[in-house]
């Protein structure tokens, strides 16, 4: 039969019950439009954590201390003190690792700045000259750290913008002086810059920092040092010279042969990341949220395919005459299920376009809210969401539609044209 | 307005071609505990262009015979031949194809589509033949039955005559070889049942096989054969006397001159 007049005659017979037509058609419609919203979503935050994982500036590496063993108790990473500065600068220095542009060690903790009648609590991280171009944050107000900083151990510090709104409000913060109490070691600071705003990302708000040379972080503000002597570091970022993936891996194993030279030690104490290892991690977990909202979704949307069964049951009841009809003047079994097949469909698909617009229109409404002091909301509506949403909704008129097709096509046409 | 003159028509030459041919035909329903039995070895042959009644009173068999010769039904046992053709070993979408090529059906209750236009209903069975042409060809048996004015009319904006000429034009589209009608003037008053009458004597002039159910004996008079049922038996199969046949007259035409 022809598929064009078949398509007719479905729209005809759910416009014979509007209403009805439009309640099953609900179904399918919030189901597509909180499949394609909340995978939009899903989506915009993938987007926004690897923009900010981009944003540390690219090709980097991430080298941190291994676990602090004690008898056979390892505990977490990152807590031994086996990273030091000197481990950093042997990474430049021995020209063993071509690969490496540039480091930046950094160690720091959580410290008490006071500044007028100002009292905060702030992350106070050592870092070199370098951790300006490896991190890609910039001074927006004066200056950054430098070479004579690091060689005098000033006492200087420069700011981030939220941490210089805290403290000076809208006054100005270059040249004033704060009091840096880290764990009972204190230094009064002169600060020289203001870093740009760069919006929170992991690890909490990247602009309430202070940023103070690591030398000066090391002898003014804390004691700590190696069994060997160096000064520790809780972490060093390696830039390398491009972004590719044989890059990374070459420096990997390099800076891996170097450190495991100069700690002798017998079990790796270092863990080194690169960029892509992170950007995976957080795919992964995003991928797994968008997946979960997703499928939360997509039960409404089998809750809208159910809809559409139950409607499709009671029409097939309510036109079992009209069946017996058609089958006296030829319908094959063939025609009769597909003609309610097509119905189901016709709903499924209509109610899968409206949901879509719905969802997407929905989704790009959502884009750039913020709630509260976060990151802004991003949604990203994807051609991938839409196809798979319209594809599942015309899926489901299919297999929601197959059982009412096979029990009109069923009818015996005797019984159906008796049937009052 | 029926009028009582000698059938001078097609006088009976060579014995044509048997169309229908029933064998002991049985039909046994099973209603909750009893088993009714509709038909009990029934037996038939009706020839291409015949016009016959089955008659009888109601619950005698009628609908269940119509509805096996029109291969909508299946008999318990016993043979129906149609064309020659045994139905019983054939399948559910051969018996379709069958309705709907070759024959045609016109009910008392004239089972229109709802919300469906004239000309839609009448299209549906070359709808389900694949055919083409479809809008003038239905066109075309809306003329035959005079009601191509009325073409995109639904159901509701129609009279009861001329539902049930929608009806007879929906049966007659894919030029079938029999049409069947049970009680097809069952809901129509007497001016609207002799026009409708009229068509189907028209239609039978023309060839086609018509065979009625029905239970008034005025519209058997307008056929020449009149088979009767009782109890699911053929009781009688006689020809209907000469001067008893009616032909009817098509009301909204201009009289006819009878010859």
């Amino acid at each position: 039969m022809n598929f064009f007049v078949t398509v007719r005659m479905a729209l005809r017979a759910l416009g014979a019950n509007k209403l009805r037509a439009a309640l099953t058609m609900l179904g399918v419609i919030i189901g597509v439009a909180a499949v394609i919203a909340l995978m939009s979503i899903g989506r915009g935050i993938q987007a926004s954590i690897q923009g900010q994982i981009q944003s540390l500036g690219s090709n980097l590496l991430f080298i941190s201390p291994g676990a602090q063993t004690a008898g056979n108790v390892r505990s977490q990473a990152g807590t031994s003190p086996s990273l030091t500065y000197e481990d950093a600068l042997a990474i430049i220095d021995t020209g063993r690792v071509p690969q490496a542009l540039a480091v930046a060690p950094e160690t720091g903790g959580f410290a008490q700045i006071v500044s007028g009648g100002k009292n905060v609590n702030v992350r106070v991280t050592g870092i070199t000259p370098d951790y300006e171009q490896v991190r890609n944050f910039h001074a927006i107000d004066g200056d950054f750290i430098t070479r004579d900083h690091i060689e005098t151990r000033a006492l200087v510090a420069v700011i981030g913008a939220t941490t210089r709104t805290n403290l000076f409000g809208d006054g100005e913060a270059v040249g004033q002086v704060i009091r840096v109490n880290q764990q009972g070691v204190a230094a009064n600071l002169r600060v020289v810059g203001v870093l740009e705003p760069k919006g929170s990302g992991f690890g909490g708000n990247q602009d309430d920092v202070v940023l103070v040379p690591l030398t000066t972080q090391f002898t003014r503000l804390s004691r700590n040092r190696t069994s060997r002597g160096g000064f520790t570091v809780s972490s060093v970022n390696v830039q390398l010279m491009d972004e590719t993936a044989e890059t990374a891996n070459a420096a990997v194993q390099s800076i891996g042969d170097l450190l495991r030279e100069r700690h002798r030690a017998a079990q790796d104490d270092f863990t080194i990341r690169s960029q892509q290892d992170l950007l995976n991690t957080a795919t992964q977990i995003t991928g797994a949220i968008t997946l979960f909202l997703g499928a939360v979704a997509g039960i409404s949307l089998l809750v809208g395919g159910i809809g559409i069964m139950n409607i499709m049951l009671v029409s097939v009841t309510e036109r079992t005459r009209e069946i017996g009809i058609r089958k006296a003047i030829g319908a094959k079994r063939r025609d009769i299920m597909v003609q309610f097949l097509i119905e189901s469909i016709v709903v499924s698909v209509v109610g899968g376009g409206i949901g879509i617009a719905i969802g997407g229109g929905g989704a790009s409404m959502l884009d750039g809210i913020s709630f509260g002091p976060g990151p802004k909301l991003m949604t990203i509506v994807g051609l991938d969401a839409i196809l798979l949403a319209f594809g599942v909704s015309a899926a489901i008129g299919l297999f929601f539609g197959v059982y009412p097709a096979i029990r009109a096509a069923r009818l015996n046409p005797i019984e159906a044209l008796r049937y009052e | 307005m029926m009028t009582t003159v000698a059938n001078e028509h097609v006088p009976v030459i060579d014995p044509a071609p048997v169309v229908i041919r029933a064998e002991g035909l049985c039909k046994t329903y099973r209603m909750g505990d009893v088993d009714v039995r509709a038909l009990r070895d029934a037996s038939l042959e009706i020839r291409k262009g015949e016009m016959v009644a089955v008659m009888g009173p109601s619950g005698s068999g009628k609908s269940t015979l119509m509805n096996i010769m029109g291969c909508l039904d299946q008999p318990t046992s016993g043979e129906y031949w149609l064309d020659g053709t045994a139905t019983s070993q054939l399948t559910d979408d051969e018996l379709a194809t069958i309705r709907n090529k070759r024959i045609g059906f016109v009910f008392q209750q004239f089972n229109l589509l709802a919300r469906t236009t004239a000309v839609e209903q009448v299209e549906l069975p070359l709808l389900y033949a694949g055919a083409s042409q479809r809008r003038k060809r239905a066109m075309e048996a809306l003329a035959r039955v005079q009601l191509t004015d009325r073409w995109h009319h639904r159901p509701t904006e129609l009279s009861g005559g001329q539902q049930q000429r929608v009806a007879i034009a929906r049966a007659l589209v894919n030029d079938p070889a029999i049409i069947l009608a049970d009680e097809p003037t069952g809901a129509l008053d007497t001016r609207t049942s002799e026009d409708v009458m009229a068509i189907f004597q028209e239609l039978n002039r023309e060839g086609i096989t018509v065979i009625f159910v029905t239970h008034e004996l005025d519209i058997a008079e307008h056929t020449r054969r009149s088979v009767r049922l009782s109890d699911g038996r053929i009781v009688r199969d006689e020809p209907v006397p000469v001067e008893r046949q009616r032909i009817a007259r098509r009301v909204h035409e201009a009289p006819v001159v009878a010859t």
